[in-house]
Formats: structure tokens, C-alpha cells, sequence
């Protein structure tokens, strides 16, 4: 455990779940609730002890659900606050998500994902990305969604989410998985600055003093009102598409063959990249970090230039059905993915390949 | 001559949208009239609940948040945790604090969160069309115990405040009611002592106000409260619990 704010200069040795939990202090979070499930409580221990010490709260809630709604007020009162939690709980705090979309409350929600469906087990997943990008509870709303690959990127994608979630007044999620919660990587803070401590908050609950009352809410029985209220929502969304846009390509200058991989997967895609490379084939990888919004225009250029697409998820496929909406007739599009926990090695990944290429050959 | 009666400056003047005879109107009006007397309407926040009195923001001239339906304790612990300048509250009717709600009530009671809850029991779900509540009475007649509630299957009433009253962090629990204009004065006079704990930081506080539906209790706004009365407080003694 860290015991001083990161020094700038140095890199400091730590597992995903404390980064995250560090870049919360530093991003000026101060309200933080949750409740115990591995493979995340790394973060709420580190929570009980740092958020006090930084002038913040720290609630160990009774329930996810309890959680949730805690942050539905302290956003509500203005604060930047953060909940964490794996799979099985991140369900039972979409309702409470849902409102925050629908009262335009910003907070960050951290999924570090395991094995599904049900209780399913504690090992890395990512078979909650229909549930993060497409809404995830009732109502037509989207929340910002981020997936690191590392321990540096989670730590500087926390510190974005805060900024995006006060500039958007949205939830953002942080989509990461148990493997990048429990590995430990150098970690140095100089990735991110926050690009302003301040956003004002004239909507927030303060008490009524000087000025009209501030009532926040998602309820809007009379008729019309919801519809235009959506329309709001929905014109934000667009200004968000526009705006977020985040992505990596990793040698896909050349590159006839495209892996689409994000988070801890894509690692081991490079890997596979990287061994392909050796065997003389062009191959590379484009690695989403936004996943709502998708960085559809950068996959889209890379994907009329490609023979072939592959995508590698640790999923029965989930982000492969935006990869196609996008992709269209432009490339065929493969998939290759695990389930319950398991994980692609390089080899399973570049005999995928290797299969691709021999297609191809005896087509030609 | 003095003036001894007025409308309330934090009641708004809105339409009610509230049935005749109704309890939820005097309650809000008595809230307002302890704002006012106690000089908070510019530091209170209310949190309203789901059910019948989900747009009580429409009456309070206060800032207010909604809740997503029981979580009205969560929300407001999360803005006293941040704002604990601020006096904040909830207003809740018993499906959504003694039933949905019930985790978020004891545990907001036992972290001893220093918050004001106006606790409505009127027996019924009345936003939903008088569905039996956590607090519906033994043998009383709802849209989904038509034969009357039962011990066997249905169980007993949750005497919600009695439970709450055992616990250490608890600092006032009372039950009132709004039967008559001397029982009114009481909850007035309850509903003082639990906003003023809140600004003397002494801790979580509780009413629970015994209140009318003629609606869906299919009575008489007169024959309700005299149900309240001769019925109803067999179930829920009056009086200060804790």
C-alpha cells in the first residue's frame, strides 16, 4: 500500500484496485460508498483509511443498492463521489444508475468484472459489456464507459472519469476486470491532469438560501415533459459521441489483418500481434478505450484497409456485434472468446490468425 | 392587532393533487410551519420518496431530491454526509420505508445518521390502488387481501418505530397522529423536537405520523379519521417511544 501521494517523478509499484482508488483521492473525490465482493475490495479497504485522511467519506453501505443511491446524494449535494464493485453487484445498482442518468447526476461506478452469468466465479470477464455500453438499467440513456488495458491507464482513466462525469453530469463507468484489479504494474502521475477542479454546479442541493429552490429529479408525469426531457438527454449524448473518442492502434499502419480487443484482453492480443509480426504477417491491433462512446470513425478507416477483423473478447461475444454495426460489408469479421473466466493465451489468438490467413490463401 | 395565522413562506401555492381528506396535506403543512418556526428554509433539503407524495416537491418552497423508491434514507445520507451544514430529511409513506425501503430505515437508523425522517403510515399502498402495506392492520381489507389481512400468510403489521427504538444509535421516536386537531398539534409539536435534534446534531430522529386515505380505506374523510382513531391505534399506540 502507498502511503503518500504519488510523487510525480517516481513510479510507484501498485495493483489496479488501489490505482483506482488512489486517482479518486487525487481527482478530488470525496464521497465514496460500497459494499464487499472480490474481486474489488482492495478498494473500498484502501478507501476506509485514505478517504477520511483526505477530508472525504468513506460508508461501507448495507447493500450495492444502498451504495448507489448514497452516491445519487452526495452527487446530488454537489460532491464527486465513487462506488466500486464486480459483476453480480454492479446488477443490482443499475436502478440506482439509471436514476443518476435520468436526474443528470455525474458519479463513477467501477466494474471490475468477473465470470458470469449468476453467482458465476471471481476470475477476470468480460461479459458485462452489453450491460455497460447499451443503458444497463431502464430508459433510454447511455453512460460514459472506459476500459483500461493497465494499471497506469486505470489509474489516469479514473482521474478522466471524474472530469467527464461533472462536464456531461453523467455516471461514467470504469469497465475493468479482475485481472487488471489484481495485477500490479508501475504507476507514475503524470498521465492525466485534471482539466479543471471546478466545474460549477448551480443545479445542486445546498439549501435554498438567496435563490429559488433546486429540485433534482427524473419524474416528469405531465405529458410531454418526459419526451422533451429525453430529447436532453439524448442531444447530450450526441455532444458526447462527438467529444470521446478514445482508442489505441498498435501497428496498424500496415496492417491487412485487424485484432479488436479492449482491456486486459487486448494485452495478450498484442502479445499476439507481436509474435504474428515475427512469422511475417501484417498484423495489428486496434484497442478501444472508450466503449460508449465507440471510437466507431477510427475503426471504421482502419476496417476499409483490412482483409480480415478479428475480434477477441473474454465473452461468447458481446463488443464483436458493434464491431460489425460499424465494420459493415467493409471486412469479414471473425471472433474468438472464452467464457466463464477463461482467458485467450497468445497461442489460441494467433492459431486464430493463422486459420484466417490459410482461408485466404486458397482463395487466392 | 397581531396576526397569528398565516400561510406557511415554505409551503408552496400549489393546486393539490392530493384526494379529500387526505393526511399527506396536513403533514406537509405542519413541515412547512416547522421550517418556518424554526428559520431552516434556506438550509433544509427535503428527499421524497415514491408513492403518493413522490412530487412533494411541488409543496415545500425548499431544495428536494427525489429517491428512487426506499432509498430516500440512502440519499439522504449521502447529502448530510456532504452537506452536514444542511438540515436534511425524508418523507416517506410506509411501502417505501417499512417495506422496499426497510434495509436502507435500519441501517440509516443504526449508523445513527443525524437526519429527520417523516415516517407516513396510512396502512395502504395509495399510489398503486390500496394494495396491502408492511403496516396494513390484522383482518383489514385491501386490493390484494381482499379476504382481510391474515397471520398466516400475510403475518402481522411491522411496527417499524418500536423496532427502530431499539436501537442504540436511535435518538427520538414518536408516533402521532391526524385525527383530530389536538392530535395535529402533537405531531406539530414531535415534528419540533425531531428537526431540532437534527440542528443540536443529537442524532437520528423519527416520526411516525398515523395519517388518513378515505380513498382507498373507503371510508368517509370523518369515518377515517375515526377509524385512525378507534382502530388503527390499537395497532400503533400513540406516544413517544423512544
Amino acid at each position: 500500500m502507498i502511503k503518500k501521494k504519488i510523487d510525480t517523478n517516481k513510479k510507484v509499484l501498485m495493483s489496479g484496485n488501489i490505482a483506482i482508488a488512489q486517482a479518486a483521492i487525487e481527482a478530488g473525490c470525496r464521497f465514496y460508498a460500497g459494499y464487499p465482493i472480490t474481486p474489488q475490495n482492495e478498494i473500498p479497504n484502501y478507501m476506509s483509511g485514505k478517504m477520511p485522511q483526505a477530508g472525504g467519506v468513506f460508508i461501507q453501505a448495507e447493500s450495492e443498492i444502498a451504495a448507489i443511491n448514497m452516491l445519487f446524494g452526495a452527487s446530488a449535494a454537489g460532491a464527486r463521489a465513487m462506488t466500486t464493485s464486480s459483476s453480480p453487484g454492479i446488477s443490482l445498482k443499475q436502478e440506482g444508475i439509471s436514476y443518476l442518468a435520468g436526474a443528470r447526476l455525474g458519479c463513477v461506478v467501477v466494474n471490475v468484472m468477473r465470470g458470469g452469468p449468476g453467482l458465476g466465479n471471481i476470475a477476470p470477464a468480460q461479459s458485462d459489456y452489453f450491460q455497460a455500453t447499451k443503458g444497463g438499467g431502464h430508459g433510454d440513456y447511455h453512460t460514459i464507459v472506459l476500459a483500461p488495458s493497465s494499471v497506469q491507464e486505470a489509474y489516469d482513466l479514473t482521474k478522466l472519469a471524474f472530469d467527464l462525469a461533472d462536464k456531461y453530469r453523467t455516471p461514467v463507468i470504469i469497465l475493468a476486470d479482475g485481472m487488471i484489479g489484481q495485477m500490479m504494474e508501475p504507476v507514475q502521475a503524470t498521465g492525466y491532469r485534471l482539466q479543471a477542479t471546478g466545474y460549477k454546479k448551480a443545479w445542486a442541493l445546498t439549501g435554498a438560501k438567496g435563490r429559488r429552490p433546486n429540485i433534482v429529479r427524473s419524474f416528469f408525469l405531465k405529458e410531454g415533459i418526459l419526451e422533451e426531457h429525453n430529447k436532453l438527454l439524448q442531444k447530450e449524448y450526441q455532444k458526447i459521441k462527438q467529444e470521446v473518442n478514445n482508442y489505441e492502434n498498435y501497428l496498424t499502419e500496415d496492417a491487412n489483418i485487424l485484432i479488436v480487443s479492449y482491456g486486459s484482453m487486448a494485452r495478450i492480443a498484442k502479445d499476439s500481434v507481436n509474435y504474428m509480426r515475427k512469422q511475417g504477417a501484417r498484423v495489428g491491433l486496434f484497442r478501444p478505450i472508450s466503449l460508449w462512446p465507440f471510437p466507431e470513425k477510427a475503426l471504421e478507416e482502419l476496417s476499409i484497409k483490412s482483409n480480415a477483423i478479428l475480434v477477441v473478447e473474454m465473452s461468447a461475444g458481446q463488443m464483436v456485434e458493434d464491431v460489425q454495426r460499424i465494420v459493415k460489408s467493409s471486412a469479414p469479421v471473425y471472433f474468438y472468446g472464452r467464457m466463464g473466466g477463461g482467458i485467450p493465451s497468445q497461442e489460441e489468438i494467433s492459431e486464430e490468425i493463422k486459420k484466417i490467413l490459410n482461408a485466404y490463401s486458397q482463395k487466392k | 392587532m397581531n396576526k397569528i395565522f398565516s400561510y406557511p413562506k415554505s409551503l408552496s401555492k400549489n393546486e393539490t393533487h392530493y384526494c379529500a381528506g387526505c393526511g399527506h396535506g396536513i403533514a406537509h403543512r405542519l413541515v412547512a410551519e416547522v421550517i418556518d418556526e424554526l428559520g431552516i428554509q434556506g438550509r433544509a433539503i427535503a428527499v421524497c420518496p415514491v408513492g403518493c407524495a413522490v412530487v412533494a416537491y411541488d409543496y415545500w418552497d425548499i431544495d428536494c431530491s427525489e429517491a428512487a423508491h426506499g432509498r430516500a434514507t440512502a440519499v439522504a445520507t449521502g447529502i448530510k454526509r456532504m452537506r452536514p451544514g444542511n438540515i436534511v430529511f425524508t418523507y416517506q409513506g410506509d411501502g417505501d420505508l417499512a417495506s422496499i425501503g426497510l434495509a436502507e430505515t435500519i441501517f440509516t437508523a443504526n449508523r445513527g445518521e443525524n437526519i429527520t425522517v417523516v415516517f407516513i403510515n396510512n396502512a395502504v399502498y395509495g399510489m398503486t390502488g390500496g394494495q396491502m402495506a408492511p403496516t396494513t392492520v390484522m383482518h383489514q381489507k385491501t386490493s390484494t387481501t381482499p379476504a382481510g389481512r391474515g397471520a398466516n400468510f400475510e403475518g402481522h403489521p411491522l411496527k417499524v418505530s418500536e423496532m427502530l427504538a431499539m436501537l442504540p444509535a436511535t435518538k427520538y421516536i414518536a408516533r402521532t397522529a391526524l385525527f383530530s386537531p389536538a392530535e395535529v398539534l402533537k405531531t406539530k409539536s414531535a415534528l419540533i423536537t425531531a428537526f431540532k435534534n437534527q440542528i443540536e446534531g443529537i442524532g437520528f430522529s423519527l416520526v411516525e405520523i398515523l395519517s388518513m386515505c378515505p380513498t382507498y380505506w373507503q371510508l368517509t374523510p370523518e369515518k377515517s379519521a375515526k377509524w385512525i382513531r378507534e382502530e388503527m391505534v390499537k395497532a400503533f399506540p400513540l406516544g413517544r417511544i423512544k
